[in-house]
């Protein structure tokens, strides 16, 4: 008995705890991130942005919970009731799924599994599914036209995402979160990230997480001037907040992955006495919190774009783009090595 | 093997943790909030006219052609992922063999450029 | 081990189950949803054999990108599906009995099939431990079987043309941006300086 309890019981305890341990601090950290989002456009719009709740409106988002779980919940009388339902959960919990593979310091990971950022590919490739679920079961014109869109704007991005993926790993060699980052730990601090050698992918990978986790300018999705609010129009109540949720989780997932492919991760920006003494996990939150900042400035600063001129971006630009990248980075490893030796 | 399989063991238990916060969200409201149903609140959204039919229509067959590009393409990334990480192992050979399989996806990309299927009308 | 017993029953009676509802749910928009379940645990599966590679890539191009191509079409056909239930019954003999008989050669096949007891310790390529499964692939994909890899890529080249050839249909009278040569407009190009006289007009 007491050999089952050390055995199967106990480790099942830790692995819950750690479970719930990351799970509140990211949700925590998204509250934030919301608020963030907002007061960040406020300011590019010279408005304050909310300040009501709390210390300079620190305690909105949670005011905002509570308001979402007191809220009406409605079913559309024509939706199809157990889809309707589950769309909101697959969004939010495969957005949160991801996290189970990243690493926020050496070794600070839930599952370092060999496959890693496979599995990250992966399962951002399955966020389609909620928009996709919410819009037909809804019933209803505008949700259906939404998830159409959003269904050939996510897969169209995600080409190029896998492209800019497979040239970090023609770099670095495995596919485990943990090892890229190690292999990013050269001599140059710093500049031996990959964002400085694969500047163009990094950039191509910025612009398509916004269009892959459908931040403006690339909205389309909830494009309010045409669509009212997308595929969310019929809902309200937590089913709505899980969406904001997913969306806003989706969106820290890309940050979290722009670090760990192009920010060298938790490494500190030079391997000397001031940098090394401050722990890796806040070096990965400041550059993922950076990368997040970049998102909020591009929703704040540029404008929508249309639909086919976004098609054309992503298949037209972005597509041979990374193409031709991931040939050149391998030719380069491939003949520059020689000609280096 | 064993060492693999108890890799994925705290991923499984993380996503059943996600799947339960998640739930608990979803439940809430049913359990705690004023429900008050009508037929006009539970009817379907239209920019405040009544739904004129059912919202399941037909629609154009360029979402499909998209669908099908893209799972082309989606396998030609899933097979550079195992060739990106043995790139230093497997050589000039491997190197090479990879530029044809490209070249000749390529040469699929540039007819359908050419024919027009990344027009967006 | 007697937790990789349990999720393998897990995930197997999942996949069963889905797989089942595939063809017995009524809306076809649910049968695609079961078989995404079924994809994933199958997915399930493949990690429990070791095969993480081959799982991830069963969520990534199944999942991620084929189911939601079904749905697209299952969206899309928009089948009156109560309709085609009419001639439900008509068709039942003559469906009953190809489905007799292909039930009878299936019976005939699987129970003359029979599994020699040595052969789980006979497998010639065991699967490596000391390496991770995707380099394992990669070090004999690209080399030792590059015709094979080749002709993915020539079989995927069809795939590509066969389906513009079908699918693509060029709307007529539709306005199209050319990005290069708006951007290639100069002022000479773009606008036209004409002195009007007052009273006259153009």
């Amino acid at each position: 008995m007491v050999e089952f309890w050390w055995s199967y019981i106990w480790p099942l305890i830790v692995m819950v705890a750690q479970s719930l341990l990351l799970l509140v601090l990211l949700l925590i950290t998204i509250a934030y991130i919301l608020l963030a989002d907002r007061k960040i456009w406020a300011a590019v719009q010279m408005r304050r942005g909310p300040n009501v709740v709390g210390p300079w409106g620190l305690l909105q988002s949670f005011a905002d919970l509570l308001k979402f779980v007191l809220k009406e919940p409605t079913i559309p009388a024509g939706a199809n009731k157990g889809v309707f339902l589950l769309a909101p959960l697959v969004t939010c919990t495969l957005a949160l799924a991801a996290w189970a593979v990243i690493p926020v310091n050496a070794g600070w990971v839930i599952a370092d599994i060999n496959v890693g950022i496979l599995y990250v590919f992966a399962i951002s490739s399955l966020g389609v599914y909620g928009i996709i679920m919410a819009g037909w079961a809804s019933n209803s014109k505008y949700p259906f036209l939404a998830a159409l869109r959003s269904a050939a704007q996510m897969v169209s991005y995600e080409v190029s995402i896998g492209f800019v993926i497979i040239t970090v790993l023609l770099c670095a060699g495995s596919l485990k979160l943990s090892a890229i980052v190690a292999a990013q730990n050269g001599a140059y601090g710093m500049f031996s990230w990959y964002w400085l050698p694969l500047l163009p992918m990094f950039v191509v990978f910025f612009v398509s997480a916004l269009a892959e986790t459908n931040r403006p300018p690339f909205d389309l999705v909830e494009a309010e001037s045409e669509l009212v609010a997308g595929f969310m129009v019929e809902y309200g109540s937590t089913p709505y907040m899980l969406f904001m949720l997913g969306e806003y989780v989706a969106i820290g997932t890309m940050c979290a992955m722009g670090t760990i492919l192009f920010l060298g991760g938790w490494l500190p920006p030079f391997q000397v006495a001031p940098f090394t003494w401050v722990p890796g996990v806040i070096w990965f939150v400041l550059k993922a919190f950076f990368m997040f900042f970049l998102f909020a400035m591009a929703k704040a600063i540029v404008p929508r774009y249309r639909y086919d001129q976004l098609m054309r971006l992503g298949w037209k630009v972005f597509l041979p783009i990374s193409l031709a990248m991931v040939v050149i980075v391998a030719a380069v490893l491939q003949f520059g090595g020689a000609v280096l030796k | 093997m064993d060492v693999l399989l108890m890799d994925y063991l705290p991923l499984v238990v993380f996503i059943g943790v996600a799947l339960v916060l998640g739930l608990a969200l979803l439940v809430a409201p049913f359990i705690v909030a004023y429900k008050q149903p009508d037929p006009e609140k539970l009817s379907a959204y239209e920019c405040g006219f009544n739904p004129f039919d059912d919202a399941r229509m037909k629609f154009d067959v360029r979402f499909y052609l998209v669908a099908i590009l893209f799972i082309i393409f989606d396998l030609e990334v899933s097979f550079l992922f195992p060739w990106a990480i043995v790139f230093g192992e497997i050589g000039a050979y491997g190197f090479w063999s990879m530029m044809v399989f490209l070249a000749v996806l390529t040469i699929g990309f540039i007819y359908e450029w050419k024919k027009g299927a990344l027009e967006w009308d | 081990m007697i937790l990789s017993a349990l999720f393998f029953y897990l995930f197997a009676s999942i996949c069963v189950a889905s797989a089942f509802m595939v063809i017995a749910a009524k809306n076809p928009v649910h049968s695609v949803l079961f078989l995404i379940l079924a994809f994933v645990n199958a997915a399930g599966l493949f990690v429990l054999l070791g095969a993480e590679f081959l799982a991830m890539i069963l969520v990534v191009v199944y999942v991620g990108a084929v189911a939601v191509l079904f749905l697209f079409v299952v969206m899309m056909l928009d089948v009156d599906f109560a309709e085609l239930r009419q001639g439900f019954l008509q068709y039942l003999p003559v469906g009953g009995l190809v489905g007799v008989i292909f039930l009878a050669e299936l019976l005939l096949v699987v129970g003359s099939w029979a599994i020699g007891p040595g052969i789980p310790t006979t497998i010639t390529a065991k699967i490596p431990t000391d390496i991770p499964n995707t380099q394992a692939l990669g070090l004999v994909l690209y080399t030792r079987y590059v015709y094979y890899f080749e002709a993915a890529g020539v079989v995927l080249l069809v795939a590509m043309i066969g389906a513009i050839v079908l699918t693509l249909r060029h709307k007529p009278n539709v306005k199209r941006q050319n990005t290069s040569d708006q951007v290639a407009r100069t002022k000479e190009t773009a606008i036209e300086i004409r002195h009007v006289q007052p009273g006259q007009g153009l």
